[in-house]
């Protein structure tokens, strides 16, 4: 039948592509992981036992298959300090998340207001500082937080403190390097849905007798969920497993689960333990994806 | 309502004398205006969008402001929605002027032109949205919404989004959404601008049977001539933030006020006068590209020079010979050739070169061609017309 044909070899080589890149670079890696969690440790190299030797035959894998166990998963609920750094990487999520949105949101708002010709300018500004790395950015952060650094220079010379204020290693320091490093993830998605918001939708609001606050209330607000979504989800799941703000800007009293991990894999040599850390924070992970999927399905059936 | 009375008596001045000619004329003398709309300028960055505008609206009229795109007919409608407040001039509801008022403060509605339905709400909320903010009970919030939704008849589509709606359904939401309000003013931007022309033609008899059923006032603007006359009682035609004319659709067709308001409304052959005479009840005119013709000659003076002589290509008949025509005596008959013919289903429309130069369009209805036969392109004719058919205009 003529309806095969339509999807034509090129078309169905694009449409296998993602889910290509996804197997190789994804699933297999995750594959991986999942099963050195369910090794054991051991002094050896690779770190971990047993390992799968498919040249000796089925029999040997069939063995090796048998010694896999939950024990690591265990472990983490057993041992608070994996509990706790879930449950901190949670908390200092949420209050990063809601800082970024309540910062900016109200930028996005602002820049979807400009003319035209200005609003190119002002998205320019937002993506700009991407341009100089990351780590980099972080580092800055350091020299202006520190004890003679910039920001308490300025507050004595305007008499707001009269000694220099401890800043790094508090979640202070580290909720500015946060909410600084991902912003321009929270006000990008939030333009984008707000600056295609029709501006007739608020001359008819007025005429139906809103005031302006009220029709931001129940006309913008609404109709940037979207965009509210994504943006708290961008910001949100990379937070999460945030390594680079926490470990230089943070105390030392408390980690995120990035540190755990990477502590596990690097100062404790135990890739089993830390390869089950990585696949409990994945399953976490999903959750807030799976909500979020729900909300664009919703969407995209509301439009049928 | 005593204060109301009293409040309106206080504004409205003693003795005021309508501004320009056309504005008022077709409003019964003593008749008081339901929105009066006086001087009305607005200025857009050294642009001016409109330039003293005067009107006067009675109630339970349909008006359509008629013009090109850029004359100025959707700032001041969106003036009398208050989305824009004139740099000078007034706009008085009942008496009250509400130029400086906000829009959420105005008794009127606006039904938007892209129908700016809140697409994150229900058909049935969308409708509900004005009369919320009104603070009346649910009970009777939800009884009126089933009365409008009954009136444009989208009963059973209550729980829809607008993005699940047609067109044609779209449009009757922003409609019930604008009267639910029960606004002493019903503002209608280019309603009708997004159907296409099938759908136009229902929905404009359906706009015109709503508005006299509710006796309501709606001001629609549009650049469709066609529309303004299907559905308005009176038109008022616009040109760089002007009024032209304001007048009856028939008046308006028949009687243009300009040239310019001749030639925007409607198709016409315009015939630059070069010398004129009275004689009586007509006008003898000489013409170098059309030769002489004869006009009703209107009851006003008219400047000697500076005379267009118009006639719509309807009336003007196409004859085969003079004696055809009617013979020597006749008034008006211009020999030509045909240049140009198209077909447009229930009528034909012809070009005919006359002999003194000028081309002059002629359109005759199918019906009739089919009795006097088709002419082709080359064929000589006789052109003719009546001289009570010709409007006589100052150039």
């Amino acid at each position: 039948m003529s309806s095969r044909r339509i999807f034509t070899r090129p078309a169905r080589i694009a449409a296998i592509a993602p889910y290509l890149w996804l197997g190789l670079f994804f699933l297999v890696p995750f594959g991986f992981v999942l099963k050195i969690s369910l090794s054991q440790t051991a002094v050896a190299q690779p770190p971990y036992l047993p390992v799968f030797d498919f040249a000796a035959g089925w029999e040997t894998v069939k063995d090796s298959l048998a010694e896999l166990s939950l024990d690591n998963f265990r472990l983490l609920f057993t041992d608070n300090i994996y509990v706790l750094s879930y449950l901190r990487s949670i908390k200092v999520a949420a209050i990063s998340t809601a800082t970024l949105l309540l910062i900016g949101y109200p930028i996005a708002y602002a820049m979807s207001r400009l003319p035209k010709k200005w609003q190119g300018i002002a998205m320019m500004l937002v993506i700009i500082p991407f341009w100089t790395s990351f780590l980099i950015r972080v580092y800055a952060w350091i020299n202006i937080l520190q004890q003679d650094g910039l920001l308490n220079s300025v507050l004595m010379k305007l008499g707001i403190i009269s000694s220099p204020v401890v800043w790094l290693a508090s979640d202070t320091a580290m909720y500015i390097g946060l909410v600084y490093s991902y912003l321009p993830f929270m006000i990008l998605p939030l333009f984008a849905t707000l600056s295609k918001m029709d501006g007739a939708l608020l001359e008819a609001a007025a005429d139906l007798g809103c005031s302006p606050v009220k029709a931001f209330w129940l006309i913008t607000l609404p109709i940037s969920v979207p965009g509210i979504a994504a943006g708290v989800l961008l910001c949100f799941i990379p937070i999460i497993g945030e390594f680079v703000v926490p470990d230089l800007l943070a105390g030392s009293d408390a980690t995120m689960i990035g540190q755990t991990i990477w502590m596990e894999f690097f100062t404790n040599r135990d890739w089993p333990v830390a390869s089950a850390t990585a696949v409990v924070l994945l399953v976490i992970l999903i959750l807030p994806l799976l909500a979020y999927e729900r909300v664009q399905t919703r969407q995209i059936e509301g439009k049928r | 309502m005593a204060n109301n009375m009293l409040r309106s008596g206080m504004t409205a001045p003693t003795g005021y004398a309508p501004h320009g000619l056309a504005t008022n004329q077709s409003l019964a003398a003593g008749e008081e205006p339901l929105l009066r709309i006086r001087s009305v300028v607005k200025t857009f960055a050294g642009v001016t969008a409109v330039d003293g505008v005067s009107l006067d609206i009675r109630a339970g009229e349909f008006f359509a402001l008629l013009g090109p795109s850029g004359c100025g007919k959707t700032t001041l409608l969106r003036m009398l929605a208050g989305f824009e407040v004139p740099d000078q001039g007034q706009i008085l509801l009942n008496g009250k002027d509400i130029a400086q008022m906000l829009p959420h403060q105005r008794p009127v509605n606006m039904m938007f032109q892209s129908y700016a339905l809140f697409p994150h709400l229900t058909v049935a909320k969308n409708v509900a949205f004005g009369l919320n903010r009104m603070g009346l009970p649910k009970s009777e919030v939800d009884g009126r919404v089933a009365e409008m939704l009954a009136l444009v008849q989208l009963k059973g589509f209550e729980n829809r989004r607008p993005d699940q709606l047609s067109g044609g359904q779209r449009q009757r939401v922003a409609m019930a959404r604008a009267l639910a309000r029960r606004p002493k003013v019903l503002l209608l931007d280019e309603p009708m601008a997004a159907l296409d022309k099938k759908l136009r033609e229902g929905t404009q008899r359906q706009l015109q049977e709503l508005q006299r059923s509710l006796g309501m006032t709606f001001i629609m603007v549009t650049h469709d001539q066609e529309e303004a006359m299907t559905v308005a009682d009176r038109i008022g035609v616009m040109a760089s933030g002007q009024l032209q004319q304001v007048a009856p659709p028939r008046e308006l067709y028949e009687a243009p006020a300009s040239r310019w308001v001749a030639e925007f409304v409607g198709d016409i052959n315009v015939i630059e006068a070069d010398a004129s005479t009275r004689e009586g009840g007509h006008l003898s005119l000489w013409s170098r590209e059309a030769g002489s013709i004869v006009a009703a000659a209107p009851s006003h003076d008219l400047a000697q020079s500076n005379i267009c002589v118009a006639i719509r290509p309807e009336k003007v008949r196409l004859f085969r010979s003079a004696s055809a025509a009617g013979g020597e005596g006749t008034p008006n008959l211009l020999p030509g050739e045909i240049i140009g013919h198209s077909y447009l289903g229930d009528m034909s429309l012809y070009q005919v070169r006359l002999v003194t130069g000028m081309v002059i369009r002629v359109s005759v209805t199918n019906a009739i061609r089919r009795e006097t036969g088709g002419f082709e392109p080359g064929e000589r004719v006789v052109v003719s017309f009546d001289p009570e058919d010709c409007v006589i205009l100052e150039r």
